[in-house]
């Protein structure tokens, strides 16, 4: 596996405000997705879907764009990644919550079907990889107007298995449009591994038969992703087409709150994951370089808690949606 | 005013659109240099280059999904899917994407765009079973969609200029009959017809014909041959399957009392289904005769040979059938 080492001269073009942010925006997503799924557990939040081993990944390729410029169309593991967009907390607690204040859907759709026009977060649902080929349109859409913006959709490895995706990848490649595509490969697609999926190693060995720049990442070393990231992005700006980038990341967590993963992996494989906590993983890593001192890493988690304590006291006094709304918007209105 | 055919009407009208908004993109297979199959985009290319009249890759998912992106990203896209045959790989884009993206963003997003399809078959057309079915009941069922079907190539200028304006996915299909068969004066720029209202396409006090597309024309020559005989047939042209025109259903069969509906695509579970049912809810008391229908028999789709085409196509002589036990009934 092809996989970046991280080095400080990745880092190079991160100040340490920025090093620091990125771990806490890793740590607001873990927490988050944590509460989410205690949430589940008490009965309160109906579905849950973590992206917990993805935080990494996310922020790496989350730092690589510019906030409020770029777009994104995302898949429902992507929690970290959309907060790093712009979104915060609250907005996903009132969704797990089924609040009319949920921005993504109006508490239409279950939680983890993420869109936001104001963070240019585009409208997901559940069917995988058709988000690919919007994302193909929105590239599209910023050549035609000759912008200099980037969309990055991300997907799982069993996803790679659709035809939307194909067809997304083949035709981004024909026109050489400003998108990356990210698969956050986490080995699993439910319970089937990727050796069903797919009779190669890497997803990104398919990038060739494409005609486009792929490269496999180590989805657990933030800095790798974000410099390889930087890589795909900086390229599609400068009009020179799309990359497939994967990210091989871990699923912590079962596949949703419908899912035991216990059922399909060992003890061994569960425990070893664990061992390599992407957070851990950056933590460290930040502390060896003097960008996190002692106890800077609970200070930082002291504050998520509170952010997601204070979120989580709004989404419960949050009202439900009116019934009276239900039958609004399906067409424009007026 | 200009006499034109049916095909070139929609060429006309995606060409003062484009010229009008330069939003408006037009992509789909064999759309650039050749101009279309049907020369439906012919022209289009030479005019506006290859960034606005794309030809894609033959992949009909690829077409809709990446009309949507466009769409999502301020752009007016129309799709172009060379046969309706072959747009079902395109379902999941439309009826999973396209159809929801406003009601599952609560309003937040929007998904303006068109798409064209040549459907139906029949005579001079052999295309058999893959080059003539008329699936437009699939795409009426869905909330989200709306479905323009025009008959005149007056209509399918007008509407498709409408179609293009929608802020919501239009499903826009044309019937390859008529794409040369007819030719009448089409208005010259504006000619707005609006998404959703009907037209009576021959008054009539004795019976009702509801129908749209092709079949216009097949039942307008049924009701001459019944006019001859003192019959007098109104025949309703939908102009759009969804959302129907309510009122003037409603209206139609009120004022006769009798009432027939037809179209090509399969008779089961299908649109003349939807019509029926309204006109049984909303006009009970005023019927003289149960709601009749008309449609393509229990096959798949019509068969390639004559002999065997003409069993499942309607013509007059059918439609006149029928209005001729409606008007006994």
């Amino acid at each position: 596996m092809a996989v970046s080492e991280s080095a400080p001269a990745i880092a190079a073009d991160l100040t340490q405000d920025q090093l620091r942010s990125m771990y806490r925006d890793m740590v607001l997503g873990r927490l988050l997705d944590e509460r989410i799924l205690v949430l589940n557990r008490q009965g309160r939040a109906p579905f849950a879907i973590s992206g917990q081993g993805h935080e990494a990944a996310q922020v790496g390729v989350g730092y690589a764009l510019r906030r409020g410029h770029d777009w994104l169309v995302p898949y429902y593991r992507d929690l970290t990644l959309v907060m790093v967009m712009g979104m915060e907390p609250k907005d996903h607690l009132m969704a797990s919550l089924g609040r009319a204040q949920d921005p993504n859907s109006g508490a239409r759709q279950m939680p983890g079907h993420y869109g936001s026009r104001a963070h240019n977060i585009v409208t997901t649902g559940s069917p995988v990889a058709t988000q690919i080929l919007h994302a193909v349109g929105v590239a599209t859409a910023f050549k035609y107007r000759g912008e200099d913006k980037v969309v990055v959709t991300s997907v799982g490895e069993g996803g790679t298995s659709e035809g939307d995706w194909h067809e997304g990848l083949n035709w981004a490649a024909v026109h050489r449009l400003p998108v990356v595509f990210l698969v956050e490969n986490n080995s699993y697609a439910i319970s089937v591994p990727q050796s069903l999926q797919m009779a190669v190693a890497h997803v990104a060995d398919r990038g060739p038969g494409y005609g486009m720049p792929a490269a496999t990442v180590d989805g657990g070393d933030c800095l790798a992703v974000y410099a390889a990231a930087r890589e795909a992005v900086d390229r599609a700006r400068r009009g020179e087409g799309p990359t497939l980038l994967e990210a091989v990341c871990m699923r912590l967590q079962s596949h949703s709150s419908d899912d035991d993963q216990r059922r399909y992996r060992s003890p061994d494989d569960l425990a070893q994951m664990r061992e390599r906590d992407p957070l851990e993983r950056f933590r460290r890593q930040l502390e060896e370089i003097g960008v996190l001192s002692e106890g800077d890493a609970d200070t930082i988690r002291k504050d998520c808690q509170r952010v997601i304590e204070a979120a989580q006291a709004e989404a419960d006094a949050a009202a439900p949606p009116d019934p009276a709304t239900a039958l609004r918007h399906v067409y424009q209105e007026g | 005013m200009a006499q034109m055919t049916y095909v070139e009407a929609i060429r006309g009208a995606l060409e003062e659109e484009m010229r009008r908004d330069d939003r408006v993109l037009v992509m789909g297979e064999d759309v650039g240099a050749k101009g279309g199959v049907f020369g439906a985009t012919a022209g289009l290319f030479q005019e506006f280059g290859e960034e606005r009249v794309i030809d894609t890759p033959l992949a009909e998912a690829a077409i809709v999904g990446v009309s949507i992106g466009c769409a999502l990203a301020g752009l007016r896209p129309v799709a172009e899917i060379q046969f309706l045959d072959f747009i079902p790989p395109a379902m999941d884009q439309i009826i999973n994407e396209a159809a929801k993206i406003r009601y599952r963003s609560n309003g937040d997003w929007s998904c303006p765009m068109v798409i064209r399809a040549p459907s139906g078959g029949g005579v001079h057309v052999h295309g058999a079973l893959y080059h003539s079915q008329s699936l437009e009941a699939l795409f009426a069922h869905v909330p989200g969609l709306k479905v323009v079907i025009p008959s005149t190539p007056a209509d399918a200028k007008g509407l498709l200029l409408s179609a293009i304006r929608d802020p919501d996915p239009v499903c826009f299909f044309e019937h390859k009959a008529l794409y040369r068969s007819l030719r009448e004066e089409v208005p010259d720029g504006e000619h707005l017809v609006p998404i959703g209202k009907s037209r009576v396409a021959r008054e009539g006090a004795d019976l009702s014909c509801i129908t749209y597309g092709a079949t216009v024309h097949e039942a307008l020559t049924a009701a001459e041959r019944m006019g001859h005989d003192g019959i007098e047939v109104e025949v309703l042209d939908l102009r759009t399957v969804r959302p129907l025109d309510r009122e003037a259903i409603i209206a139609t069969a009120r004022k006769t009392g009798k009432v027939l509906v037809c179209h090509e695509a399969n008779l089961a579970v299908g649109v003349g289904a939807e019509v029926a049912a309204i006109v049984a809810e909303e006009c009970f008391q005023q019927l003289d005769a149960p709601v009749m229908r008309l449609g393509g028999p229990e096959v798949p789709a019509i068969p390639f040979a004559e002999p065997l085409a003409e069993v499942y196509c309607l013509g007059p002589e059918k439609i006149e059938a029928k209005l001729r036990q409606l008007a006994a009934y």
